[in-house]
């Protein structure tokens, strides 16, 4: 216990950043003159106490007395009318109280201990005259109750005393042994065990779901009864994890319908299979669905590798901690591929609810626990993503925001890494890894605490002030890039270790067992773990998600050298057991064995289900659209549409230069407009690059889910088609986050969705190289009367797509370029207004959703590369929401130039520029390109007109159209502006 | 070693260090070969800053940024390696700090470094829009000194939280009355930022980007030149492509940031 406590306030003389934190809060609302930040730091020591002048040393050390002052115990002085303090609970990563003591330790050469501490907090002083509601209100703003502590005081009770000094230090009393669970129960208790958990012996109370079913219950009663004993709770703590739809995808996995094999088998794996075959020696595929992320052939010497996770639950409760986690998380599934691959791109994808409403949503009933509002949860995983990737290093250019009022429950949070790697070194490849028996498995990186135990159950009951918070983390992307260096920059290298894997979901319960499988056992000691705290339980430690830890298999020979890097490394690595050949996964806790379980059972043991599913019928007559007579005011509209306009304060957050590969990025022309597509270089010298893009159509789901699956692959194909990256290179990643997946209606979209993954993929011969699924992106709550309300998210698929660039120089962008260029389209435009965004902006439901002629775009893009490689193209972009007339006046914002355009008659002309069919590029080429261009095009590129003058122009017949590329962009840039 | 002849680079790593293999090839590029060396290996002794011509402070996001963007790496450098690098500033030796490494470099005081004290005089505060920008801007030589010389502009991206120039009246007097402000944003046609977003990116005093020590030896810059050596790394690239294409002419492969990295080579060349 911390005997001495001081409190350093550290201020900016002038803070720079005053005027826009004040005036984004009064946008939010809030009446205030000013909102100043103060930076707290509250030293809490045991052994010794720091005397006046080392506390005035130290605040100098935290401080820059250009711009800043500190005072020591001593409130900050200031005109104000009121105070809130915001500091984190007990267990909650503090990443600037961290740095703060290192520096301290480091100045005065002596380290921390045990209860000692440094923790930082922010005080935000107030000007101005608030209500209670609207301070209340403020307060709510500036903490999320789930990860932090509130002080509020009025400036009288400030006074000269100022604010208490609090030491959040985590407080567990007695030291838990595992017990053993008896499962010989009637079904009605042992179901209530899988929803609600094991009851705790200790406290009486559950633990949390187990989230096993019935069926699976019974294997494990069955299994233990066949060893003639009771399971510990480690091993049924372990077992839920193990078998957990998160880590085994049983609804992906199993056989539904007609489908034995089920759809993961049959139309993902099948897919690839197919197309690896048919491409013989062309085959791109390295590594697929076997290991942490997905790998192509980048050139002879490197590959590439691609993951994409989601991270929607924790998102909801913590926005900020969990697109930070989801960021660093994906992170590690590339630093953890193979024996490690080096980060080098990251993408971001966000689904939430429209930022300018607050609907009224309580988890509880009587109003309790609101949900955060969509702005909230919007603007939280923005800045997650943004801590994340800046400071690990990693640029992030690829990304997108869908906003859909589904997502007012759950958010979806899609975070993705590029990995790239030397195919071989010191004669091995790197893809491969296998940990022997006899290797040491050695855990790296942060501690372990109570976080993310039971993923993110939500509880509603009053926390004990002193209990950690489990339900979220924060990640410390430092502490992860620290680790980050020395393995793949160096101890891969020097040939140190055998097998690595991330710890997440089920932290080392999962990864260890998952390397076990390799060598064919494992001997875990327990009590080797490295806590952040005392007194967590054997199980606990097992299944504990702590972040910015990976568990490597360490040949014995080696480990001396490897201990000793990570030491000068400053990484904490502890050797935590033994790899062994016994078929068994054995985990002992204090000398007593608290696990011993066959690896065959833990891995392949849980109940084989058959799903049933039942056929959606959606029958949506053809709209009735009123009939426009000019399109000038819908242009503007559209382009204002927020899955449309540009969110451009998204991409100058991230770092989208660093590691100095950027060719094309997330904004492009002088016009700055959101592509779809990007290109990396990853490789220093070479002239290839790596090519991202994605697509995603939830309001096609509930009307077609197989064309939506076919428009998502499409999109995300096209997209790198227009930069010049050939089809011949591209591969895919899956993300399905369904809703309700126990209802067989739902379960029929899936599988007519996973169908159309088969048939895309087959079709464009881009294989599908990893995926993740996430089947209950529901929120089940109440309304502001209590009544119960279920949201489900739309069935959603994000398609990625990642491909190789042959030569960068040739790539090219999307902005039209000079007066004089032809404008095209290329490809054929239906009557296929379903699911768009001009039918959403009306607010009419129905109508076709596009459908794809694979054949036909197939040729289409192969053409594109030819005349991209010619350099006929000054232009290309996607035609994707909101139709043609969207992506033309992109192409022109960006450009900022202006088109005269003719469209075809035929077709009512809001139909034809709104209609959002598939395989359609917008090109522009110069005059003197001309008959080369449409010479391969044939009749597929339909000229449209010429980029000239400022003014876009539309006609069909009469004017159609006649707009300032100036206010286009305005309007373009105008919701998001504030932001 | 043969030093005088051969000359290396330093290139400081770790604790979150990020900038350090692209910088490592600028200068490569350049004509100089450069060994990339964490924190911990100097302070071990393992590696010695006196083998060594040119010490470099990478971008990055050391520590995170907590306690100050570069605080907390300079406090662990001058609690550590303070008398090496002293006796590193004494010789015939440069040392570049970039984003994260000017940060560094203010926090050390290495610059302005009118006297051989090196108290801080300067400050990267928090960009006005209290977020990172990331993005590409146009930067003026303001000195004729050995980093800027034969450079009409450079074009290469910022990306940072805190670069926001700051200091006191009277040292920004003495900054510009001894020629030590090196770069300053501009706009496109190269005329004065005048303070403007986005041309000034972050709200420095005097459209400040770059500052020398007062013995010129030392410079801390915030954009990032080695994120844009190659032509295909400039943010208007394709539209520049097309012009040339039209004009006839070929494609560069470099950038014109790369004469900075050049400029750096020579003076030991010389």
């Amino acid at each position: 216990m911390a005997s001495y406590v001081h409190r350093i306030e550290v201020q900016y003389t002038r803070d720079p950043r005053l005027p826009t934190r004040t005036e984004r809060f009064r946008s939010l609302g809030f009446p205030l003159r000013e909102l100043h930040l103060v930076d707290v730091y509250t030293i809490a020591t045991a052994r010794r106490d720091f005397s006046p002048d080392e506390l005035s040393q130290i605040g100098a050390q935290l401080s820059n007395p250009v711009v800043q002052r500190y005072s020591v115990d001593r409130p900050t002085e200031a005109e104000f009318d009121c105070a809130i303090e915001v500091g984190f609970l007990p267990g909650v990563t503090d990443n600037a109280g961290t740095t703060a003591k290192q520096t301290i330790e480091d100045y005065f050469g002596f380290r921390f201990g045990e209860g000692e501490a440094v923790f930082s907090s922010q005080l935000y002083l107030v000007c101005g005259d608030l209500t209670p509601e609207s301070l209340q209100r403020l307060t709510a703003a500036l903490a999320n109750p789930l990860v932090n502590r509130v002080h509020v005081r009025s400036r009288e009770e400030y006074g000269k005393k100022g604010m208490d000094a609090i030491t959040p230090f985590v407080h567990l009393h007695d030291l838990q042994a595992a017990g053993t669970v008896d499962l010989d129960l009637p079904d009605a208790e042992l179901a209530r065990i899988g929803k609600e958990g094991i009851t705790d012996p200790g406290t009486g109370e559950r633990r949390g779901p187990l989230a096993l079913d019935l069926a699976q219950l019974h294997a494990i009663r069955d299994y233990f009864r066949g060893l003639g004993r009771k399971p510990t709770d480690v091993e049924l703590e372990s077992l839920a994890q193990t078998w957990s739809e998160h880590c085994k995808h049983t609804i992906f996995a199993s056989a539904m319908d007609d489908v034995p094999r089920g759809l993961y088998k049959s139309c993902i794996q099948a897919a690839t299979n197919t197309i690896r075959k048919e491409k013989g020696d062309d085959d791109i595929c390295v590594s697929v669905f076997t290991d942490n992320s997905g790998a192509i052939v980048f050139d002879d010497e490197h590959l590439v590798t691609c993951k994409v996770e989601t991270h929607n639950s924790p998102s909801a409760l913590d926005p900020f901690g969990g697109a930070l986690t989801g960021i660093v998380g994906v992170n590690r599934d590339t630093i953890g591929f193979g024996l490690g691959a080096k980060p080098c791109i990251n993408i971001y994808g966000y689904c939430v609810g429209d930022p300018e409403t607050e609907p009224a949503l309580f988890r509880g009933k009587n109003r309790e626990n609101p949900i955060l509002p969509p702005r909230r949860i919007f603007e939280g995983v923005v800045r997650g993503v943004d801590v994340g990737g800046n400071c690990s290093g990693i640029p992030t250019p690829q990304g997108w925001c869908y906003f859909h009022d589904r997502y007012v429950g759950k958010p979806l949070v899609f975070a993705g890494t590029v990995g790239v790697m030397p195919r071989t070194r010191n004669g091995r490849l790197l893809h491969e890894k296998q940990a022997l028996p006899g290797d040491l498995v050695v855990m790296v990186g942060g501690r372990v605490g109570k976080d993310g135990i039971h993923g993110a159950t939500f509880s509603s009951e009053a926390l004990d002030p002193a209990s950690p918070v489990t339900a979220v983390q924060i990640g410390d992307p430092i502490t992860q890039k620290k680790f980050s260096d020395v393995i793949v920059k160096e101890a891969r290298d020097l040939d140190l270790y055998r097998s690595i894997t991330d710890n997440g979901a089920g932290g080392i319960s999962c990864s260890v067992a998952e390397m076990a499988r390799e060598s064919g056992g494992c001997h875990v000691l327990l009590d080797r773990v490295p806590l952040k705290y005392p007194g967590m339980a054997p199980w606990e430690i097992w299944i504990s998600e702590s972040q910015e830890r990976m568990t490597l298999a360490v040949p014995e020979e080696k480990i001396e050298a490897f201990m000793s890097l990570m030491k000068r490394r400053e990484v904490e690595a502890t050797v935590i057991g033994t790899f062994t050949d016994t078929g068994r996964c054995v985990v002992e806790y204090n000398g007593e064995t608290v696990m011993d379980v066959d690896l065959d059972f833990l891995h392949d043991g849980l109940p084989k289900k058959h799903l049933r599913t039942e056929p959606v019928e959606t029958v949506y007559p053809e709209p009735d659209v009123p009939r426009p007579d000019r399109l000038d005011n819908l242009l503007l509209a559209m382009l204002g549409r927020k899955n449309i306009c540009s969110k451009e304060f998204i991409s100058t957050r991230y770092d989208h230069t660093v590691q100095g590969g950027h060719v094309l990025g997330p904004v492009q022309g002088a016009g700055r407009v959101q592509t779809t597509a990007t290109l990396t270089k990853v490789v220093p010298g070479s002239m290839k690059g790596v090519g991202l893009s994605q697509g995603l159509f939830p309001s096609y789901s509930e009307l077609d889910p197989y064309r939506m699956a076919l428009a998502a692959i499409d999109a995300a194909v096209r997209g790198l088609v227009a930069i010049g990256v050939p089809l011949a290179t591209i591969a895919l990643l899956d993300n399905f986050c369904w809703c309700s997946s126990d209802e067989p209606g739902r379960l029929w979209q899936l599988k007519r969705a996973a169908f159309g993954c088969y048939d895309g993929a087959v079709e464009f011969a881009t294989p599908f190289i990893s995926g993740k699924d996430s089947m209950f992106n529901d929120f089940s709550g109440f309304d502001a009367d209590s009544n119960p309300v279920k949201i489900s998210v739309p069935p959603t698929l994000l398609i990625t797509s990642i491909g190789v660039h042959p030569d960068v120089t040739t790539a090219v962008s999307m902005d039209a370029k000079f007066d004089g260029d032809l404008v095209y389209v290329v490809g054929e435009t239906g009557e296929e207004l379903g699911g768009s965004e001009y039918l959403a902006h009306l607010g009419i439901e129905g109508g076709a959703v596009p459908a794809l002629d694979i054949e036909a775009a197939k040729v289409r893009y192969e053409r594109m590369t030819d005349v991209i490689k010619k350099g006929l193209l000054a232009s290309a972009f996607p035609v994707t929401h909101g139709g043609l007339l969207v992506a033309l006046a992109k192409v022109a914002i960006a450009g900022r130039v202006g088109m005269d355009l003719t469209i075809p008659g035929g077709m009512r002309p809001d139909t034809y520029l709104f209609s959002e069919s598939l395989g359609r590029l917008i090109v522009t080429v110069a005059p003197s390109d001309r008959e080369a261009f449409e010479e391969i095009f044939a009749g597929d590129a339909h000229l449209l007109g010429r980029v000239a003058g400022e003014t876009f122009r539309v006609s069909a017949g009469k004017t159609l159209i006649e707009q300032p590329v100036t206010a286009m962009e305005t309007a373009y840039k105008a919701p998001f502006g504030g932001y | 070693m043969a030093r005088a002849n051969n000359p290396r680079a330093l290139i400081m790593s770790g604790y979150g260090i990020n900038s350090e293999m692209e910088t490592q090839e600028a200068l490569m590029r350049a004509g100089m070969a450069s060994d990339i060396v964490h924190i911990n290996d100097l302070i071990a002794g393992e590696k010695s800053l006196s083998d060594y011509r040119l010490m470099v402070f990478p971008g990055g996001f050391s520590y995170g940024d907590d306690t100050g963007a570069g605080n907390a790496y300079a406090n662990r450098v001058r609690n550590n390696l303070w008398s090496d690098v002293k006796e590193f500033l004494a010789g015939d030796n440069l040392v570049l700090g970039i984003c994260n490494g000017f940060q560094i470099l203010a926090n050390l005081g290495l610059v302005p470094a009118f006297d051989r004290d090196y108290p801080r005089e300067i400050a990267l505060m928090p960009n006005r829009k209290g977020v990172l920008e990331c993005r590409f801007v146009t930067l003026k030589p303001a000195a004729d000194n050995l980093w800027t010389k034969g450079i009409s502009h450079i074009y290469c991206p910022v990306s940072h939280g805190e670069g926001n120039f700051s200091c006191s009246e009277e040292t920004l007097k003495r900054i510009e009355r001894e020629n030590m402000v090196a770069f300053r944003y501009s706009r496109d046609d190269l005329s004065p930022a005048g303070g403007e977003y986005p041309y000034n990116p972050n709200g420095a005093i005097a459209d400040i980007a770059g500052v020398t020590s007062a013995d010129g030896k030392v410079l801390g810059l915030m954009p990032h030149p080695e994120r844009a050596m190659e032509f295909v790394n400039l943010y208007d690239w394709p539209v520049r492509k097309e012009r040339l294409k039209r004009e006839g002419k070929p494609l560069p492969l470099e950038s014109m940031n790369m004469q900075f990295f050049r400029n750096i080579v020579a003076y030991f060349v010389e």
